[in-house]
């Protein structure tokens, strides 16, 4: 969201929410990343900045674009997945002109925090589909992301209903941020699962939501190794 | 293959299918404004005068501010505000948040005593 759209103090607010919430995944992230899943993370941040270019159309004269939170999530992990998005978040403020600077902590708040949050608790209790195959994993890709989308949707809609303009009322926004953001959902879910199918379809190990379920490439590549 | 060089080689490809996406895919993008644009507007009409587009109406976007880099060389992932460079704007942006994605969780990452 641009500067504006929500009174300072609110802003200030979502500001601290942004960094309480950075710091906590700041700390989560350590346990998450090693050799291999931090130039994985690094990579999923970039992605995330090159598909969210990419607005798609949703109804005539209305776009979408990628959020991200679920795809990073399941990934890279909850903690490591929100510091994706707001790295990318701060990169488009700062670099791009897109998104206000004080509405960063909105931003962040709604799309790094609630969007990863609400989009990897759907992938978890899915979890169990998503470790049965490519299918089960798709859908639950889909649905978290959807889930993501649609409840990042509402953050922006916490912020108004705290700091907006109250002239406007408030449960026209809700309607109207809720329907276009499910629209939105639809198509940040077939991203995800295409992006999260095709990863985990070649390293599946490195796919964080299938940690520990995915067989270990080691056991089965070992004994080639040995005879090369 | 060995396992270290194969993963390296999926995270190439991983870097290009971004790169491409960033550098190409996007001037495919629909420039309509999005979901939360378009909240934020409805109730306005959008109006070209000859001081540039004007909003009519009542609508919340009325309220928003210009941002306050606007003038930055890649403000709204143009070059120097000439968005034939988009492709050249969004290469850039993936370039940055590897770096700075990457770089930090590098910091970051459990050193691996056991290196493979």
């Amino acid at each position: 969201m641009s500067d504006g759209l929500i009174n300072a103090p609110t802003s200030v607010i979502f500001g601290g929410v942004a960094v309480t919430g950075i710091a906590a995944a700041l700390v989560g992230a350590r346990r998450d990343l090693d050799d291999r899943t931090a130039p994985m993370a690094g990579l999923v941040a970039a992605f995330i900045f090159a598909v969210q270019m990419i607005n798609f159309p949703i109804l005539p004269g209305v776009s979408g674009h990628l959020l991200g939170g679920a795809l990073a999530a399941i990934l890279v992990g909850p903690w490591v997945g929100a510091l994706c998005v707001s790295i990318v978040l701060t990169v488009q403020a700062l670099i791009f002109a897109d998104g206000g600077l004080t509405a960063l902590g909105a931003n962040i708040t709604n799309m790094a925090l609630i969007g990863t949050a609400a989009g990897f608790l759907a992938a978890l209790a899915l979890r169990r589909f998503a470790t049965r195959g490519r299918f089960g994993l798709a859908a639950t890709a889909f649905t978290a992301a959807f889930l993501g989308t649609v409840t990042a949707s509402l953050g922006f809609v916490l912020e108004f209903a705290i700091g907006g303009d109250a002239a406007f009322s408030l449960g026209g926004v809700t309607g109207t941020m809720v329907g276009l953001h499910a629209l939105i959902g639809i198509g940040e879910g077939v991203i995800t699962a295409l992006t999260v199918t095709a990863v985990a379809a070649s390293r599946p190990d490195l796919v964080y939501l299938l940690r520990g379920t995915a067989k270990p490439l080691e056991l089965r590549t070992s004994p080639l190794e040995r005879a090369s | 293959m060995t396992r270290t060089k194969r993963t390296w080689l999926f995270f190439a490809g991983f870097a290009l299918v971004a790169l491409v996406i960033a550098g190409a895919l996007s001037y495919f993008a629909d420039s309509d404004p999005d979901g939360l644009d378009s909240a934020t507007l409805k109730g306005c009409e959008v109006v070209q005068t000859p001081q540039g587009e004007q909003l009519t109406g009542s609508c919340i976007a009325q309220r928003a501010e210009d941002h306050d880099l606007a003038a930055g060389p890649l403000a709204d992932y143009a070059v120097g505000g000439d968005d034939r460079f988009t492709g050249l704007a969004g290469v850039a942006g993936v370039a940055v948040t590897l770096a700075l994605a990457g770089g930090l969780f590098w910091l970051l990452r459990k050193r691996d005593r056991t290196k493979t």
